[in-house]
């Protein structure tokens, strides 16, 4: 077998394993088959509505954004602006966290530091303004102010201590892996 | 929600076609292909979220992390959390539930903070991007910190 058959093989490795997992529970038990299906059907469906206009702006955002731009305001020396920006960039965002990664991807490929990425994962995962409201409606204010003002400290501790334990080898494949996966 | 994401993509479409044509093709090229590089994890992860979710009811959960199921709700709580992967729009008005079905503040907190900050199944996914010791730690502080808001809202509620 040749590199790029193996490659694919590798790639979609994960997803034959769950194919083959999947559509034999749908053999073996027909009832929870439908159902795992049919959750991944809706699931689907609701990725169609967040998952386009993301990789439509990663796209625009890799043509159009200049790499010193992008250096300038999330880079090395970007300090506090970095930081809020990684804060308002993954608050404001709708969807899942997996629609994050991509993002962090051609942020970190453009040139943006380690630790304001990593505050776009955290807030991305935990801070969604438009989640607040469905979290406050259904929680209570005073569950949603504690989990708030926590995540603030949680994201910004997880991120600089991430940065901090890698070594700046571990960090050059990160950017490394980034420039692949753009 | 989608309408503002569908608005500012569309937006930025229009106005990316008015300066340069060529590189408008070329940022839905790149669209394509940074979707191309994670379709296959991405529909693996769907269908491992159906299974999970078709085989842990909301009655199973709230019966493992009722209110006196204490330190050990706690952790089962943030384990489930930390597996499950629910969109927040679901995961809130099921946390209520939960809560009005017997569980406790201090485990929900720790199943919504998990939920929110460790993912499990997505890691394939976030491996991709940052490899295996960035992915393993951020979730690993997330999980640790999850507890710790557990214990504030334990306090606190």
């Amino acid at each position: 077998m040749n590199k790029k058959k193996m490659e694919m093989l590798k790639r979609y490795r994960f997803l034959l394993v769950m194919l083959v997992g999947t559509l034999m529970i749908l053999v073996v038990n027909p009832t929870l088959g439908r159902h795992v299906y049919g959750l991944a059907w809706d699931n689907i469906l609701g990725m169609l509505g967040v998952l386009p206009p993301i990789f439509i702006l990663i796209g625009l955002l890799d043509v159009w954004v200049k790499k010193e731009t992008m250096v300038k305001y999330m880079g090395k020396d970007s300090g506090i602006v970095g930081i809020l920006l990684g804060f308002f960039l993954g608050s404001a965002a709708a969807g899942p966290l997996y629609g994050a990664f991509p993002v962090a991807g051609v942020f970190l490929n453009k040139g943006s530091r380690l630790s304001n990425v990593l505050i776009i994962v955290g807030a991305w995962a935990s801070m969604k303004i438009p989640l607040l409201l469905f979290e406050v409606s259904a929680m209570g204010f005073k569950f949603t102010l504690i989990r708030f003002v926590m995540d603030i400290f949680g994201v910004l501790i997880i991120a600089y201590s991430i940065e901090k334990i890698l070594t700046d080898e571990d960090e050059r494949q990160i950017y490394e892996l980034a420039k692949k996966m753009n | 929600m989608t309408i503002v994401f569908y608005g500012v993509a569309a937006a930025g479409l229009i106005l990316s076609l008015a300066k340069s044509k060529e590189k408008t093709k070329l940022a839905l090229k790149k669209a394509w292909k940074a979707f191309e590089n994670i379709m296959p994890q991405f529909l693996g992860i769907i269908l491992l979220i159906g299974l999970l979710l078709s085989v842990l009811s909301a009655e199973q959960i709230s019966s493992l992390i009722g209110k006196d199921s204490g330190w050990i709700g706690v952790i089962i709580a943030s384990i489930i959390g930390s597996i499950t992967l629910i969109p927040g729009f679901v995961a809130f008005p099921l946390a209520a539930a939960l809560l009005e079905n017997g569980a406790g503040y201090m485990q929900i907190g720790a199943f919504v903070s998990t939920l929110m900050m460790v993912g499990i199944v997505t890691m394939p996914m976030e491996i991709l991007y940052f490899g295996k010791k960035a992915t393993f730690l951020r979730n690993g502080m997330g999980f640790v910190f999850s507890i710790l808001v557990a214990i504030v809202m334990g306090v606190l509620l």
